[in-house]
This record gives C-alpha cells, structure tokens and sequence, in this order.
C-alpha cells in the first residue's frame, strides 16, 4: 500500500506543479464518448471585489478555455478493452481541446466509471498520549484504521476521512488543537482493480500527457451535480453513463458510499439495434431523437424509418411506431433502475435522513426517466444538471458533461485525502533522517 | 417520362466517420508548435535569424559591400553636388577695403562649391590668424553666399621697439606695422620692452594725464616694470610700479596747486609714495645755490 500512497502523493505534487503553471486538462475517459477540458487557473478569488460573487464553489478560481469531445472508442463498462483505439481517441480530444485553448497541455486529471468500485468504511481509534489533538495525532489515527482485505489487484482510488470523534463528541470536521482524550475516526476507502486504472495510466502516457489525478466519476459527478444541502443532508447520484451507471452516496459533504451498475446506455441502443435488426449507429440515432419511456396514444401513429442499407426495398423501407421503440426500451432501463435500486438498499441507503436522488449522465436524457425512477426509486428523484462553470461551452452544460464539470471542480477544490496527511513518525523506515528528528525534537 | 429512381427523400444516413484521430506524429508535431518557447521562436526569434542571417550572407561577399559602399557615396555626392548647396559668393563685412582683400585671400576657397565641402572652422582659424582681425563670424547664407563678418583690431597706440613702429590695440594686440610715426600722429606713442603686455595700463595712464596731454612724447616702459612718462623739454615723470595712475593723479594736483611742470625741473621721481623727488636743470640749480649762499666748486671731476 505504501507504493500507492507514494504514487498518489506524486500525483498530488503533480496537481500543484501543474496549478502552478496555470493550465491543467480534465479527461473524462467514458464509454460512448471521451471529453478534454482544458482549465485555466488564473490565481484564487479574481472575480470577488468587482461584482460580489462568493467563491463560488472554488469555481471562480479557474475557467474553462477548451473544449472538445469526442466518441469513445475501445472502452466498455467504463473500462479500457482496446488500448490503441483509447489512446487514439483521448489523443483526438486532448488535440482537438488544445487547438481550442491554444496552449500546450502537460498535466491531465483522469476519471472512469468501471472498475468494479467498492466501498468500505473503515474505523479507527487512538488514545492521545498528550491531551491536545496534533497533525501526528490525526495521521496516527488514520494510519490506526485496519484496511479490510480489498482482493488480488484491487488498489484504492479514494480514502477519505469522513468523520472525526473525540471522547464523546462526534462529527468534527478538523479536530486539530482540540482537546480529548481518546481520537477516533471514520475513513470511507473507494478500491478499483488496479489493472483498469494500469491500462488508463498507461494510455495516458501514451499520448504524453503526464496524469496528475484520477477519481472516480460517480463521485465526481456528485461533486457536480449535487447541490450543497443534497450533499449535506444525504443524497444519492445516479450518473447514467453509457457503459455503466454510477452511483455516489453523500452526506455530510462527504462521500460515503459509491458503486456501480454495470449497464447503461449502450445496452440500451444494443437492445435496439437487436430486436429491430438495425446497426448500433442507427439505433443510437432513433434512441435519441425518438426514444421514451412512456407510450401515449399518439406515439401509435408516429411512425420512425427505420431504414437500411441491403438493397432489399422491404428491408429498407422498414417503419416502426414509436410505441414500439419505447416498448423495447423501458424493460432495459427499468433494469438498470432495479438494479440501482438493489444498490442502494444494500448500502443502507434507507436509513439516511433525507433519500434525495439526482439523476445525472447522458442516459438520464431519456424522456420520461424522471417518472419511471419516481416509480422505482421513491418519490424525491430529481433529474440533475451540473453546475455552471465560467467559459463552458454551451454545448457541455448538459447532463452528459456532469462528470467532466465534476473533475474540474475536483481540481480546483480537491477534498483531503487519506495521502494528503503526513506518514506518522513511527512509520518511517528505521534510519530515516526525519524519525532523528522528530527523537530531536521530543527528547530536547 | 418518370425518372426510374424514386423521388423520395432518403432519410440522412448516419455514417459514421472512420476514426478522426490525429496520427501520433501529427499530435506530437500539434503539442510542439503549441509549446511557449516554440511559438515565441516561430514569431519572433525566426524572423530575425533570417533577416540577420541573409544579410550577413550579403555582406560576407566581398564585392556587394563594395558596390554597397560606392552606391552610398555615389549618393551622397549627388546629394552634396545639388544647386542648393553651393556656395558660389564669399562676402566680407566690417573690415576696411584693404583688410577685405587680404582676408580673401586667407579664405583661398576655390568658389562655387558645395557647402558640405567648406570647412567653417578652419576657415575662421586662418582668417583670424591676421593680426587686424580680433573675431571672424563665417556663415553660409541662403542664396549660396558664404558670408564673413570681420571685427577688425582698433590702433589705439604706437609701440616703438627694436623692429620699429607698431600699430597696437587696447589689449596690446600687434595690429599692423607703420612706416611713420607722422602716419598716425593722433595715435599715443608707448616704448620699451614689455610695453604692449602693460597697454590697459598705459592707456589709463594716458586718460589720466588730463593738462598734461599736449606735452606728452610718450610712455616708457622701464625694466618691464614700471612706466616713465616722457613730456617735451626732456623733462620725464618716473612713475611708481603699482598705482601708476594715482600717482599721476597725485602730481597733477601738485602741478594744478604749484606749476611744477612749468619750471625747470629736469625729472619728478613719484616712484616713493612718500615724497616726490625733483631734478633741477644743473642751471636752476646752480641759480638755487646762489640764491641760497652756497658755493660750489666745479671741478673737472
């Protein structure tokens, strides 16, 4: 674990170094379409003196100066099949993002939906051997938790602590210079196979980029499209992407469970192109601009050409009723649903205060998803739509974007991770200069 | 007559384009032309090296700097040799028609020439180096005329030395020579070694001398210390070497209150500040002794 530990710090000097250089790219490695952003960072609170904006999410640090997407190629499940065919498609958007923003981009923050994400809570407690809570008393105590055994491969992509308790006193944010006696904290671990985030990695590199983060996008698309009190009093994300659904638990700000459904869209279009004999494209293109979820009378009468390309005039006249259309799409999105559904019961997901769910994703485009998740999930489903960012194209506000937007403001206001905090002393190998150091400064 | 095709509107047909991505090369050819320090040396730094570098080339070949430099001064002639330029007339202001003529031919300019060929400042030094000459203005006029204004040295003595008579100015200045002294008779006559460096001294001296100008032959300078005022009759005033003129004052209201200088007084030694001493004729004083009941004895000694 140290290795990780060591290589999630180097990518956290990386964030910096590439803050510091003021320009920074934002990757959203997904599976029906892979968006750049490129973020500008122009030196914290530019916009606060002339027009009285707030921070504003930490938003108004940076702006968005490129953009482009591009349609995925090579991924599935949000995981990367086909590496060359990913590189060439991440290089298709980073160059085409670049040209937009005119600069040189060295740095990128990546984020992926598959990997089989799950979550563990871990727990740990220290007695405090003086009574004032320090910066060592904090990382002891989370170097205290005892991870859980995660399986062969997996590696954590997140940890955070979630919780601070001490004696009696649950709930502090930052128990640092506090006093108490017995520190106790509550740390939410997020573990991936490794081999997916290897292959992201190695992709990246590839197209010489230089990866200076990497998260989750269901807890990024949270970060976006959760409002502050969902995210205070408890809510759930749900970002239909296209080759999975993921699925962020948040309360108290923080994440505290997150998962994913491995279907999405793409099963969707896949489900269409089967049953009406079509080619994934068309069927992407009929889903779009026809599909639903709920059969009205009229729908019998709106006919759709279906088209072909064989030759065949009966085959290439084919027409089907939107009636239709809907009926081969609601069985397949109303699985999904169950199964975000089983989810989130099995993370307890009934016994948080406030069970608000936000549908995000370019699959909660579907018209009518809101009535359907209302039937399926409880009544306070709310359909989500990232936040506003400075200089994000028109085109990149939609729901599809929330993971993206999500990262960028991931990099601007990064929440403290299990790395972020100093090793404990005791941790450091037995003749490193800085445990003589720390015997210097406790002994005199 | 029907066309065979059917006339119905094809619904567009999604094709879906082969792979846009850029080739790897072209992505990283992309990054380095956006790279800061690349585009700063495509912008400005490129440019220059061209520019710097094809003219060095130019020049680095022996004959094009020649034909270069030839151009320059093919044009510059041109340019110097234009009418405006030429000064075809020397005209000289404020000297008499002598001075004037001598003054040309110092200036020996070969007229009409360009004025860029003129050398202003030599000229003014040749012209000044005449004697008559105290300042010389040179400049060219509109009009192509090379205007000189002569300040000419006023006389206002006749200096008598070794050479013989000299005109001399109020700063002692050489002006010119005479032949005469009956040439200029209106002119005060000074004498001796060192009486030109003394000339303020000397002219004071001769504003000073007030009734006794008419009787004055001149003033000698005396060990280039001191001056003696010469009047007719041989009689002469030995002036002192520092306040000269208030010593002369000083006998004047003497002469003003006893009519000295009428006697026969051979010399007035005013050289001590204390007393001045007189020299008799030896007949006025033989007259004096005789007055006095003195006998002399004169012997051959």
């Amino acid at each position: 674990m140290t290795d990780l530990y060591t290589s999630q710090r180097a990518m956290r000097n990386m964030r910096r170094a590439a803050m510091q250089r003021g320009v920074i790219a934002i990757l959203d490695v997904g599976t029906s379409k892979i968006a750049c952003l490129i973020l500008r960072f122009d030196g914290p609170d530019r916009l606060r003196e002339q027009d009285g904006v707030g921070p504003m999410a930490g938003q108004s640090q940076f702006r968005v100066i490129g953009a482009a997407t591009t349609r995925s190629r090579g991924v599935r499940f949000g995981e990367i099949a086909v590496m060359n065919e990913t590189e060439r498609a991440i290089r298709t958007a980073v160059q085409a993002a670049q040209k937009m923003a005119n600069v040189r981009v060295d740095h990128v923050i990546a984020c992926f939906s598959g990997a089989a994400p799950r979550s563990y809570g871990l727990a740990g407690e220290l007695e405090l051997q003086d009574s004032v809570v320090t910066e060592q008393d904090v990382s002891r105590v989370l170097a205290s938790c005892d991870v859980p055994d995660l399986g062969q491969g997996r590696e954590v992509l997140h940890a955070q602590p979630v919780n601070f308790a001490l004696d009696h006193r649950s709930g502090l944010g930052d128990p640092r210079g506090q006093i108490g006696h017995r520190l106790a904290c509550d740390m939410h671990l997020l573990s991936v196979d490794g081999d997916v985030v290897q292959n992201l990695l190695y992709c990246i590199k590839r197209c010489d980029l230089e990866l200076a983060g990497i998260a989750s996008s269901a807890y990024v698309s949270g970060i976006s499209s959760l409002v502050e009190d969902e995210q205070e009093l408890g809510a759930a994300c749900i970002d239909m992407g296209g080759g999975a659904t993921g699925l962020s638990i948040f309360i108290k700000k923080h994440m505290i469970y997150a998962d994913s459904v491995r279907m999405g869209g793409d099963h969707v279009t896949s489900d269409i192109s089967k049953g009406l004999q079509i080619p994934m494209a068309v069927a992407e293109r009929i889903k779009t601009r026809h599909g639903g979820l709920y059969a009205t009378g009229m729908d019998d009468r709106e006919m759709i050409d279906i088209g072909g390309d064989s030759g065949d005039w009966e085959k290439d006249r084919r027409q089907i009723s939107r009636t239709e259309l809907i009926g081969i799409m609601r069985p397949r999105v109303e699985e999904i649903l169950e199964e975000v559904r089983a989810t989130l019961d099995a993370a307890g997901f009934d016994s948080l205060p406030s069970q608000q769910i936000v549908l995000t994703g370019g699959g909660s485009q579907i018209p009518g998803l809101d009535g359907l998740a209302t039937r399926i999930l409880g009544q306070r489903v709310r359909l989500g739509r990232p936040l506003r960012v400075q200089g994000l194209p028109q085109a990149a506000t939609g729901a599809a974007f929330a993971s993206a937007v999500g990262l960028c403001l991931f990099a601007a206001h990064p929440q403290d991770e299990w790395w972020d905090f100093e090793i404990p002393a005791e941790r450091y190998p037995a003749r490193s200069l800085r445990r003589a150091v720390k015997w210097f400064k406790d002994n005199w | 007559m029907q066309p065979l095709t059917a006339l119905r509107a094809h619904p567009r047909r999604p094709t879906l384009r082969r792979d846009p991505a850029p080739s790897k090369w072209a992505y990283r050819l992309q990054r380095w032309m956006l790279t800061p320090y690349v585009r700063l040396f495509l912008r400005t730094g490129l440019p220059t090296l061209v520019l710097v570098g094809g003219v060095g080339i130019w020049f680095s070949h022996e004959p094009n700097r020649l034909a270069l430099i030839a151009q320059l001064t093919h044009l510059r002639q041109e340019f110097e040799a234009r009418p405006e330029f030429r000064v075809s007339l020397a005209r000289v202001e404020g000297a008499s028609p002598e001075l004037a003529e001598a003054v040309r031919a110092r200036l020996a300019l070969p007229l009409p020439m360009s004025s860029f060929d003129i050398d202003l400042v030599a000229a003014r030094e040749r012209i000044e180096a005449l004697d008559a000459v105290q300042r010389a203005d040179l400049r060219v006029r509109s009009g192509g005329v090379l205007q000189v204004t002569i300040t000419e040295r006023e006389p206002v003595a006749i200096w008598r030395n070794e050479a013989g008579l000299t005109l001399v100015d109020k700063e002692g200045h050489r002006v010119a020579g005479l032949r005469s002294r009956a040439d200029r008779s209106d002119l005060p006559l000074v004498a001796g070694e060192g009486a030109d460096r003394a000339m303020p001294e000397a002219l004071a001296l001769f504003d000073a001398a007030g009734p006794l100008l008419q009787r004055i032959r001149g003033l000698v300078r005396v060990g280039e210390r001191r001056w003696d005022l010469v009047l007719d009759r041989d009689q002469r005033v030995l002036l002192p070497e520092t306040n000269p003129v208030q010593a002369l004052e000083r006998l004047l209201a003497l002469d003003h209150a006893q009519d000295i200088m009428n006697r026969d007084v051979l010399t007035v030694d005013l050289r001590s500040d204390h007393r001045p001493t007189l020299r008799l004729t030896p007949n006025a004083l033989a007259e004096l002794r005789r007055a006095q009941g003195i006998e002399t004895v004169e012997n051959e000694l």
